[in-house]
């Protein structure tokens, strides 16, 4: 018809609606997806290479990670509960990154979560359980909480980096776990490794039925999609998201920036006090130097791989929990010293961050607005 | 492991695997009669607790029809619930050695109870009667080695200072520091230990930074109870001191200072239990030893070591072997001069007390808190 086509007007109103593709409409949701895809494909050729050049099959390599990591159901249970940590200490780095805060402290708020929880089982000798695994939440909670509120305070009020102050709180924490559980919370039965008193079987919150996974798994997926409808679906997680693009405009504009720091940290500590919680109460039944055993500084490593977004943490988590799980695997089939799977951790890292520049450059990709 | 010269046929291999990358090769099958799985807290070549074991486990490979599978670095977390469990599904693994002290409760305990058919044999734990029948702890009183490494440490130091480095004031650790000062007092009778805790088992600059300060002070024999003695031993014999080894024979680091040394003999025992297993003998669930039952042994003398020296401590030895010599023999006073074993009580190698100690003997300056 000739009229659609002498009206200009018409003619440009319409056709970058029709005109552009399904790639250039979904551009940015396909980017999340192909951009860290791309970047683990080339982490794992590049490892692939790493591994070859120590003599051994790059073909072995693969097929023994996806075996140690997802080929049976044991391996994604192995997967599963490696990955259910990293998702709760994950979120300890990525609520705070909201507000542009680098926090890396997740491993203290872990170590005084599993103290606050332990405290809290043994100051209850004789409830029902149900009473005690709560109250093991709230404690674990609150103590990992006001744990990161302590950095994000340092930051509000004495202007302390909190980058720095959350890292050197990890020390004072363990240095504090060391002292109770060497002192004052010692179960004097543990003669050769200082642990506090177990908290009991019958308070221990088990694993999911069906599965050898532990409850932290369920534990940390509630966190995380909660912690993405805080952030992407909330007037506060709007205005955290406000005040972490521009400080000075989100004050302009009259946001709590204070309010929004202490919250947020509180949050953030609070997941991996959680996480702290959930070692104790499924795993190790007490408190002890064990529970020092670095998944607070993995979760940094998985939050930075989730570019900072909380559902994107869930699959991260997975995947590291996988690589993880497969290591054993590398170790016994391949001879491959433990060190490869750091290797492999770190070439994947920097492979993401190297990325990151991708975003918005693709041709294809790209809209026209 | 072994890092290969990169040959250009690696490198071919590796990319062509790469860009071919789509077949997976099936393992092939294991041709073996019973597969041992051994799982080290740290680096399996520390030159410490962990090499130790690792020897053991080498021995095996020598024996036929059996295969060893071995994985380093593993926390003591579920993680070394999931290894074991992968070893015994991935791997076929009928008899186990988790080998720290952390992994045995609730890790090997949940596993032995998850796998009754299977053998768990754990370094270091208290197997009681409540604890699964098909598990079992084995130690050795290393205790006596370290009292011989006392006494040729005793003729060998000028100033009459001992150094010791230590990790945490535990019964296990305070024993041998007893031990080893009791030895060097039967040589010199004025000789004195200055401990130093470093807090954890693990910690290498608090290792090196105690043998410079034990130095300083005029220490000049030195040894330790660290999982990795190679920091002290290096640094020790880099400022002019000399040492006795502990865990596995550290001469190798330090041929001119290395006096002697209490050492692991897993190199023994780790083939008679599987022996014992293929003669349908049951290994005693609580299983212990000294010199005697090879459980431990004393490094081979360094060159510095004196005749008179090599005498009194060969003398000491062949009475232990032979059963009749009892180190912790009262009168014995802790350092604040409290009587901890009274005149006419002898407590040996077996006596329960002695796995309570928590006192430092006379001689030794330091304290356990």
């Amino acid at each position: 018809m000739t009229t659609d086509v002498a009206d200009p007007v018409e003619a440009v109103a319409v056709a970058p609606a029709a005109d552009p593709g399904f790639l250039q409409r979904h551009g940015g949701t396909i980017e999340y997806v192909l951009i860290p895809g791309a970047a683990l494909v080339g982490a794992l050729g590049v490892f692939g290479i790493f591994v070859a050049l120590f003599g051994k099959a790059p073909l072995d390599l693969y097929f023994y990670m996806y075996q140690g990591a997802f080929g049976t159901w044991f391996s994604w249970q192995n997967t599963l509960t490696r990955a259910a940590p990293l998702i709760l200490t994950a979120l300890c780095t990525a609520l705070p990154a909201q507000l542009g805060m680098v926090i890396i402290g997740g491993e203290g708020a872990l170590l005084i979560g599993a103290l606050a929880a332990t405290g809290a089982a043994l100051a209850l000798p004789s409830m029902p359980p149900l009473l005690v695994q709560l109250a093991m939440i709230c404690a674990g909670m609150a103590g990992g909480g006001l744990w990161i509120m302590l950095a994000g305070g340092l930051r509000q009020y004495r202007g302390v980096n909190e980058t720095i102050s959350s890292l050197l709180l990890v020390y004072i924490a363990l240095a504090i776990l060391n002292h109770l559980v060497e002192g004052l919370m010692r179960d004097p039965a543990s003669l050769n490794k200082p642990s506090t008193r177990e908290i009991g079987a019958a308070n221990m919150i088990g694993a999911i039925p069906g599965t050898d996974v532990h409850w932290g798994l369920v534990f940390g997926l509630i966190a995380a999609i909660a912690s993405y409808i805080l952030i992407y679906h909330t007037v506060f997680g709007f205005a955290a998201r406000v005040a972490g693009g521009n400080i000075r405009a989100a004050k302009i504009v009259g946001l709590g920036v204070g309010k929004l720091i202490m919250t947020i940290c509180f949050l953030a500590g609070a997941s991996a006090g959680l996480a702290g919680m959930v070692e104790v109460a499924a795993v190790q039944g007490r408190t002890n130097a064990n529970l020092a055993a670095g998944y607070g500084f993995t979760g940094i490593l998985v939050a930075f791989l989730a570019r900072q977004n909380p559902l994107a943490i869930i699959p991260v988590a997975i995947l590291l929990g996988g690589i993880s799980a497969s290591g054993g695997l590398l170790q016994r089939r391949l001879g491959l010293p433990d060190a490869s799977v750091q290797v492999l951790q770190g070439i994947i890292f920097v492979f993401v961050l190297a990325s990151d520049a991708l975003y918005g450059r693709i041709g294809l990709l790209k809209g026209k607005s | 492991m072994d890092s290969r010269r990169i040959s250009r046929r690696h490198l071919l291999q590796g990319s062509a695997a790469l860009t071919l990358g789509t077949a997976l090769r099936a393992p092939s099958a294991h041709a073996a009669d019973t597969t041992i799985g051994f799982i080290y807290v740290g680096s399996r070549d520390d030159y410490g607790y962990n090499q130790a074991h690792a020897q053991g486990a080498a021995a095996l490979k020598k024996m036929p029809g059996l295969k060893v599978v071995e994985e380093e670095k593993v926390p003591e977390t579920d993680a070394v619930e999931k290894t074991m469990e992968s070893m015994i599904n991935l791997d076929g693994a009928t008899l186990l050695f988790p080998t720290s002290f952390g992994y045995y409760n609730p890790h090997v305990i949940k596993m032995a109870s998850k796998f009754p058919k299977l053998r768990f044999e754990h370094c270091g734990g208290l197997w009681t009667d409540k604890d699964p029948k098909n598990a079992g702890s084995y130690f050795g009183y290393i205790d006596e080695a370290q009292y011989i490494s006392g006494i040729v440490a005793g003729y060998s130091t000028k100033s009459g200072k001992l150094g010791f480095v230590a990790a945490k004031p535990i019964p296990q650790v305070l024993r041998n520091i007893n031990a080893f000062t009791m030895g060097a007092k039967l040589a010199n009778p004025k000789a004195t230990t200055q401990v130093i805790f470093t807090g954890d088992w693990s910690m290498p600059v608090k290792e090196a930074e105690a043998t410079n300060s034990l130095i300083d002070q005029g220490v000049d024999v030195l040894t330790c109870h660290v999982d990795g003695p190679k920091t002290m031993v290096e640094n020790a014999a880099r400022r002019g001191a000399m040492v006795c080894g502990y865990h596995v024979n550290q001469s190798p680091l330090a041929p001119k200072a290395y006096l002697t040394g209490a050492e692991w003999n897993w190199e023994a025992l780790y083939p008679k239990f599987v022996k014992m297993i293929a003669a349908g003998e049951s290994i005693p669930n609580f299983y212990r030893g000294g010199l005697k039952e090879e459980i431990v042994k004393v490094s081979p003398y360094g060159e510095a070591v004196s005749a008179e020296a090599r005498k009194h401590a060969d003398d000491v030895k062949a009475k232990l072997i032979a059963g009749d010599y009892t180190i912790f023999k009262g009168p014995i006073s802790d350092n604040k001069g409290k009587t901890v074993i009274a005149a006419g009580t002898d407590r040996d190698q077996k006596d329960p007390e002695l796995e309570k100690m928590d006192y430092l003997v006379e001689g030794v300056i330091g304290a356990t808190s």
